[in-house]
């Protein structure tokens, strides 16, 4: 395997376990909220074995919880298998919105463990694009990540048209240190705009960096 | 006994907290390393449960913020990576008796809790 391709499986795998642990952490919380308000309601009826009354409404409220959670891993597991599927074709057409929503969805706790809040702005028209779509959602938490370690708490993400393809834009909410440009996109960062056919622009002044991306062919 | 949960699921400590007191042990709930830091000042507690990652510090560091100001507080982490290799590093640091891992096993949290106190069963 040549230094290329062993950067991009690095960086791939890196990404896959990062995005599918934090997942399976969310799921693993769920399960253990069920978990204890199953063992609440248990501790009830044995309570009520032993004469002690329960409250409907504390019981009604306590199912509704656990039917909350069950909602919530149930929508965990469909982001984790969206995003394993997501590597199926290497190459397809892709709506960018789609793409966005799905990361920022996994992404938002590793972003929440930084305080920081992400957010997907709406394309004026529907935006597709034909590219690998495994390589531009690493790309994209890429970018993310980039953002959280320069302690941005607000990082936009705004998908638009240009004439050759399209771009997002990620928008922070402080200006980016202006050697941010030496600081990334780093080698194996490199490898995936390579990759992707894609450009990477830095405006340090006003907290931005532009993803541009071909339309494909 | 006097327990401190800390973990950034509210429902999760909040219901633990109504279940340890239903069984004699009397315990608060706070969801970032800021309010545990807070609560510890106010109250006195023997044990602080830490879940392993809470926003902004992690378990380890919060661990070693209260100990500083609390040297006779014990610890008891947990978390919700369940695989072999977290544990490994996880209980290398924590100590393996007191790395639970979740969905939580009341009944060891206990056993765990009255261990770590010397309070009698």
């Amino acid at each position: 395997m040549n230094d290329h391709w062993e950067n991009m499986a690095r960086q791939g795998s890196r990404f896959f376990g990062k995005m599918t642990a934090s997942l399976s952490h969310e799921i693993k919380n769920a399960l253990a909220i069920i978990n204890e308000k199953a063992g609440l309601l248990e501790d009830f009826t044995l309570m009520a074995e032993q004469g002690r009354g329960m409250d409907p409404k504390r019981l009604k409220s306590l199912a509704g919880d656990i039917m909350k959670q069950i909602q919530r891993a149930d929508g965990l597991v469909k982001r984790l298998n969206r995003f394993a599927h997501s590597a199926d074709e290497w190459v397809r057409t892709v709506e960018l919105e789609e793409a966005l929503a799905l990361i920022l969805s996994i992404a938002h706790r590793p972003a929440s463990m930084r305080e920081a809040v992400l957010e997907a702005e709406p394309a004026s028209t529907p935006l597709q694009v034909t590219t690998k779509p495994f390589l531009l959602e690493n790309m994209i938490w890429a970018c993310i990540e980039f953002f959280l370690s320069e302690n941005q708490k607000r990082i936009r993400l705004i998908p638009e048209k240009t004439s050759d393809g399209v771009r997002i834009r990620f928008v922070g909410d402080l200006p980016l240190p202006e050697s941010s440009g030496l600081l990334f996109p780093g080698e194996a960062e490199k490898v995936l705009l390579r990759a992707l056919g894609a450009e990477l622009r830095m405006k340090p002044a006003t907290g931005e960096m532009v993803l541009h991306l071909p339309k494909g062919p | 006994m006097r327990i401190l949960l800390v973990d950034d699921e509210a429902e999760l400590v909040s219901t633990l907290t109504e279940r340890l007191s239903f069984r004699g042990i009397e315990a608060d709930w706070v969801t970032t390393a800021e309010e545990a830091l807070e609560m510890a000042e106010k109250g006195s507690y023997d044990v602080a449960v830490l879940d392993i990652k809470i926003p902004r510090i992690s378990g380890l560091t919060l661990k070693k913020l209260l100990e500083e100001r609390h040297p006779k507080m014990k610890f008891i982490f947990l978390t919700g990576h369940g695989s072999e290799e977290d544990f490994r590093i996880g209980s290398a640091e924590a100590g393996e008796d007191y790395y639970l891992i979740k969905p939580v096993n009341l009944d060891l949290l206990i056993e765990k809790l009255k261990e770590i106190t010397g309070a009698k069963a």
